[in-house]
């Protein structure tokens, strides 16, 4: 319908002539940490430190660092279970998500969340949720509120390509279309829903973003591995909603470098170690980055390293930090269920947990 | 004291919390332009206008949803559903976003957002629309559960509902929004979790909620003039957080209970009230505890049928002289 092609390039590319030296360097400097969490995350995932799932994000931190870098005070952010990267790029300590991953009272969901589940509203970062697609109209509704308020706002929801079949995600383009919402839907396609390609599990034309053309809703499809396009196409978009209140289903095409989950037992059989091998090599955000800033000049040699020695550090220290943290009380799993059991409101009646 | 509907009360509580708080927002399906499916809220669009009172799609898993996400920047929703049946196909973001939320992000999240509509059967209009499913969420710690059972008690109650913090699952019933009751028109309150003695008596308890509370009340009429036995009836009002210490005051006094309800037997409410109280109050029983629910099989839609599938008073009667 309205591609970006359609648009100014030069709107587009203003918001990267707009980018100081440092801002690349910082954006260089997230992917490492995002990747080198994920990297130790898994480690002790498999020393058996934490439990349930963990959906590594390597592979596809040019997206959660390119779009996050986007925020204004009045943009919120809400995504599914591959939660980390998103988490990491709006500031959230490494130590706090660390936690949570080990189940400490000390995590950013008091160890109630876990991996799937990182929360930090006062980074406008609404969650880190487990069902697919169901933060979908979690995403519209917070736009709604913007709307509502008449904030300038909007607020990018993020979804996987496996999302885009559920019921509620249709039902969300709808709202988002009729009532006119600042919201832009961003699917981090990533080609695979668990273990079952995009061409097995979903029916399209072009595209994915395509389907926004049946609600006419505005809709692009781009490259995820380099922040430049990244930034360039999703500010449109985000401008579409804060200025028009209107939406944007956005496609970013990108790759996970592990399975699923680390669960998941078929990683290494529905891909080939050549289609991997691929994307690592050509397509990854940050070698692409890095060559970048070096061709720019900004980047010196040895810097990268430095930057990933660091976040390998931060890493470290966030597992001792995780560690040495206590886990949650048992009276604590009463806590964090109602508003009104925490704050002790004078008008509380009633028995509110049912134990013997 | 002006006696008012149901549904009169329903919106008079609607109307001044629209009024009284710029968050409040009323949204569901015909809830505006239609005036209501079952015009409960009726007049509010044309009073308030349409940033107060939206009308959706028929779209209950994406306006539930996108009620819950207003919840998180501050907005006090109000949807309504058209039943509490349709309910089942939002069930994701009702357990899971609405319930769930606050507790995953360890309390950093708090969802003051008011579901509401009717949940009952005896409507003749089949299975899937004559749904209860009080037991359903109020076994999910992280909602709210409340089913006034008049209009004294639907207004104050949906008033607190409105200005709660935490979700609360606000559930009515279609034969009762025309029935008429004492409603002050000055402004009162009636807190989450406190239940009522609707009637005060010294042989047996009778415990209810929602228009089962109506059918003892019948009931115990009946019992007090043909069988002089003295019915205590103890209205829940609201399911969680429950009000145990009125029920266990009452049953201390009786010795007796029977818990009534139109919802299903298996897992229900009266089920979950037997179990405290004889887990509470075994010394003080000097009979077992009797449950009346609804017939356990899918709604039928036969009138007549459906009507003895609900509780009657006549069961209720039955079930009392059993053990009294």
């Amino acid at each position: 319908m309205y591609s970006v092609a359609d648009q100014s390039s030069d709107v587009a590319a203003a918001i990267n002539r707009q980018l100081t030296n440092e801002d690349k360097l910082r954006f260089l400097q997230e992917m490492y940490r995002i990747r080198r969490f994920e990297q130790t995350s898994l480690k002790y995932y498999n020393l058996g430190r934490m439990g349930g799932f963990l959906h590594l994000y390597s592979g596809q931190e040019a997206v959660a660092v390119g779009t996050v870098s986007l925020l204004g005070d009045n943009d919120h952010i809400i995504t599914a279970y591959r939660d980390h990267g998103h988490a990491l790029a709006v500031g959230m300590g490494m130590n706090e998500c660390m936690a949570e991953l080990f189940g400490k009272a000390t995590g950013c969901s008091k160890g109630k969340g876990g991996s799937m589940h990182f929360f930090a509203p006062d980074k406008r970062y609404w969650g880190g949720h487990g069902i697919v697609g169901g933060q979908t109209p979690l995403g519209a509704g917070i736009a709604y509120a913007l709307k509502y308020k008449q904030l300038q706002g909007c607020c990018l929801c993020y979804l996987g390509d496996g999302a885009i079949n559920q019921g509620p995600f249709h039902e969300s383009l709808n709202l988002a279309a009729l009532f006119q919402l600042p919201v832009v839907y961003i699917i981090e396609n990533n080609g695979y829903s668990m273990g079952t390609s995009q061409k097995r599990s979903s029916a399209f034309k072009s595209s994915l973003a395509e389907r926004a053309e049946a609600y006419g809703m505005a809709w692009d499809v781009f490259g995820g591995e380099d922040i430049y396009e990244v930034r360039a196409r999703t500010h449109v978009a985000m401008e579409r909603a804060r200025r028009e209140y209107q939406p944007t289903l956005l496609e970013i095409q990108t790759y996970r470098y592990y399975g699923h989950s680390v669960a998941d037992a078929n990683a290494k059989k529905y891909r080939t170690p050549e289609e991997i091998e691929e994307y690592k090599s050509k397509h990854d955000p940050l070698r692409i980055w890095s060559k970048r800033l070096t061709d720019e000049g900004i980047l010196k040699e040895g810097q990268a390293e430095e930057m990933d020695q660091k976040a390998k550090e931060e890493a470290n220290a966030a597992v001792k930090f995780a560690e040495e943290s206590p886990y949650p009380d048992l009276d604590d799993i009463f806590e964090n269920v109602y508003w009104e059991i925490d704050h002790q409101t004078e008008g509380t009646r009633g028995t509110h947990f049912f134990n013997d | 004291m002006p006696e008012i509907t149901y549904r009169e009360a329903l919106r008079t509580a609607l109307d001044e919390e629209i009024l009284r708080d710029e968050n409040v927002v009323v949204i569901g399906e015909e809830v505006a332009q239609y005036n209501g499916a079952y015009k409960v809220t009726e007049g509010l669009w044309k009073k308030h206008g349409d940033r107060r009172v939206v009308d959706t799609p028929i779209s209950e898993a994406g306006f539930i949803g996108m009620g819950i996400g207003a919840a998180m920047l501050g907005l006090r929703p109000v949807m309504e559903l058209m039943f509490w049946s349709f309910a089942y196909v939002a069930f994701d973001q009702i357990v899971n976003n609405a319930g769930c939320i606050r507790y995953m992000s360890g309390g950093r999240v708090h969802l003051p957002i008011v579901i509401r509509g009717p949940a009952n059967g005896g409507t003749n209009v089949g299975a899937t629309h004559s749904h209860t499913p009080e037991n359903l969420l109020a076994n999910n710690p992280g909602l709210k559960v409340v089913t006034p059972a008049t209009a004294y008690d639907a207004k104050g109650l949906l008033k607190t509902a409105i200005r709660d913090n935490d979700p609360v699952m606000f559930m009515e019933n279609t034969l009762l929004y025309g029935e008429k009751w004492e409603v002050p028109e000055s402004e009162y309150l009636i807190p989450l979790g406190l239940a009522d003695v609707k009637r005060a008596g010294e042989h047996l308890t009778l415990i209810a909620h929602g228009r089962a509370v109506l059918t003892c009340l019948k009931a115990a009429d009946f019992l007090a003039a043909e069988h002089d036995i003295s019915v205590e009836v103890v209205d829940l009002r609201s399911i969680r957080p429950l009000d145990e210490e009125t029920i266990l005051q009452s049953v201390r006094k009786t010795h007796r209970a029977v818990v009534v309800e139109e919802n299903k037997p298996f897992c229900g409410i009266a089920a979950q009230l037997a179990a405290i109280i004889q887990e509470k109050a075994f010394d003080d029983l000097d009979a077992p505890i009797g449950r009346v629910s609804a017939l356990d099989a899918p709604a039928i839609y036969s009138p007549p049928l459906e009507k003895r599938q609900l509780p009657d008073p006549q069961r209720v009667i039955a079930k009392v002289l059993e053990i009294c």
